[in-house]
């Protein structure tokens, strides 16, 4: 876009909202001064806990209300129970976390499995789409992977 | 129910799920009507956000009924159709009462980082998400909205995160009359912010990415100057030299953690985890911006660390402002703006998928598919 000769105040809206008032703007502006008080403000019930809920240690208590969505199990439910015990500015916290996460999905391959159920990865990953918007960067993967996989095997094969 | 189900990185389908239950006095169950993929949404779905567990629900921009209150709620009522702000908030703790709807300190149990966002990973609370025919919404007193009545219901669910985060994005950059504001992402909530920014007096937007159809797009939408920084061969030095070699007033960061346009950051960012995803538009946006400038971010970035130039903020004497939006605090103006025609949020959306096909969808966008700029899930139940 050329800028010269352009009159941006003729863009709707231009300027409506310039308040010179406005500084320190948000987050500060709307300040209290009740962070003074801490934590002692008025609280909602606390939420009933009938599934593990994992906790920051940074805090003494739950929130008044959690998520209760897929509590920790397995494995990955071990390494986070570990990471939990750490501080949120610990490595040893979210490094953990992340491997979970990786733990976490072979699981959910093997839960499938468990219950009769074929995960269709492929669908999974969107590849109808790909089939129809991007046939050729499909085509290309497919060639890709192909041919990674038969130097892999050719290597190994020669190594044996 | 229908839901989405998150499976691994890269992997979400769409499949039958327990319909959710009212938990806590204050919650509401909310019939979905329209829910949106939003680009933080890809950060889950990269596996880039710890604590994101299989069989999670992601979705934190979604509007629907009220289909059930617990016995607390009184601001809402069944048959209501809401908005849903992304964010969940008690509307009590010091936080909340500052506005800071984003940072409430009763909504999220597993990080003091962040307060509770729906389906946004155990790290933001370990809610479900509204990408379902049906939702759980706790603090229904306080966070769903009931929509205008002579609202476009496409303009109201943008109203849940896009607009407000956009717009605070340019609210936080303390923008002055005749400033140069740069945006970096042409996104949503880039093309957002950019737009927002003439509200606030800019006499110059210019907007930064490196996917041209979202630029075209993004030039119409928000009338702003676009570049691709791959034509370019330093960022950073053709800023400085199209504002007289000063640097831009402002700089706003709508990227986040998976920033392309530097090998180092990608290779630390991305493909190592070495830290919490590619910083480089933040990297940009403080070179970018003259000293005693400005820089708002609202891109998401990972809780551990991210490798910044913060000397460069030091020497510059660079004023850093970031946050989640707070929708709430922002609704009134921003429902008033769309109201008025000032401002075009379904103007955004170019995709509209059932939430049968949330696979494809979340490719599509991920991918960057079909000129995707913006895409609305729409549940079999929405009528």
């Amino acid at each position: 876009m050329n800028t010269e000769n352009f009159d941006y105040k003729s863009i709707p809206g231009w300027g409506i909202d310039i308040d010179p008032e406005n500084e320190p703007t948000y987050p500060m502006k709307n300040y209290t001064g009740d962070d003074h008080k801490r934590s002692n403000y008025e609280k909602s019930p606390q939420q009933p806990i009938d599934v593990e809920v994992l906790k920051s240690n940074e805090r003494p208590q739950y929130s008044a209300v959690v998520g209760t969505t897929v509590p920790p199990a397995g494995l990955s439910g071990a390494i986070r129970r570990y990471a939990f015990k750490h501080s949120e500015d610990r490595y040893r916290h979210w490094i953990p976390l992340i491997l979970a996460d990786r733990v976490n999905s072979w699981e959910g391959i093997f839960e499938d499995l468990r219950k009769g159920y074929i995960p269709n990865v492929l669908a999974e990953r969107g590849w109808k789409a790909e089939l129809k918007y991007n046939p050729q960067g499909l085509v290309k993967k497919v060639f890709v992977t192909a041919l990674v996989a038969s130097l892999a095997i050719t290597y190994f094969s020669r190594k044996k | 129910m229908l839901a989405m189900n998150y499976r691994g990185p890269y992997r979400v389908r769409a499949e039958q799920r327990p319909m959710p239950e009212i938990l806590h006095p204050e919650d509401a169950i909310v019939r979905v009507t329209r829910t949106c993929i939003c680009g933080s949404d890809l950060h889950l779905y990269h596996g880039m956000v710890p604590d994101t567990r299989v069989g999670s629900t992601f979705g934190h921009e979604f509007t629907g009924i009220i289909e059930e209150v617990g016995p607390l709620v009184t601001n809402v009522k069944i048959g209501d159709q809401v908005l849903v702000p992304f964010n969940i908030a008690c509307g009590k703790c010091n936080f909340c009462k500052q506005g800071l709807y984003g940072n409430c300190h009763e909504s999220n149990s597993m990080a003091t980082a962040v307060g509770g966002i729906f389906g946004y990973s155990h790290t933001a609370g370990g809610y479900d998400g509204g990408q379902a025919e049906y939702v759980r919404v706790p603090y229904a007193n306080t966070g769903p909205t009931v929509i205008p009545a002579d609202m476009d219901p496409d303009d109201a669910v943008l109203l849940t995160d896009v607009v407000p985060t956009g717009y605070q994005a340019a609210e936080m950059g303390g923008i002055k009359e005749g400033d140069t504001v740069v945006v970096f992402g042409a996104g949503p909530i880039g093309i957002m912010a950019a737009r927002c920014a003439w509200f606030f007096g800019a006499a110059r937007v210019i907007i930064i990415d490196h996917i041209d159809y979202r630029l075209e797009f993004a030039k119409n939408y928000a009338k702003c100057e676009a570049y691709n920084f791959k034509s370019m061969e330093d960022p950073v030095l053709f800023i400085k030299k199209i504002t007289d070699w000063y640097g831009a007033d402002v700089c706003i960061d709508c990227v986040g953690c998976e920033a392309e346009g530097n090998t180092l950051q990608t290779f630390t960012g991305k493909v190592t985890l070495m830290q919490a995803g590619a910083a480089t538009a933040l990297q940009w946006a403080i070179n970018s911006v003259k000293k005693g400038g400005i820089v708002s971010i609202v891109g998401v970035y990972g809780p551990p660390f991210n490798y910044v130039p913060i000397g460069n903020v030091v020497n510059k004497g660079i004023t850093i402002r970031a946050n989640q939006a707070s929708v709430k605090r922002l609704l009134p103006k921003l429902i008033d703006h769309v109201q008025s025609g000032r401002l075009n949020p379904k103007g955004l959306i170019t995709h509209r998928i059932p939430l049968e096909e949330v696979s494809d969808a979340y490719h599509i966008f991920s991918s960057k598919l079909d000129e995707c700029i913006k895409t609305v899930l729409i549940p079999s139940t929405k009528a």
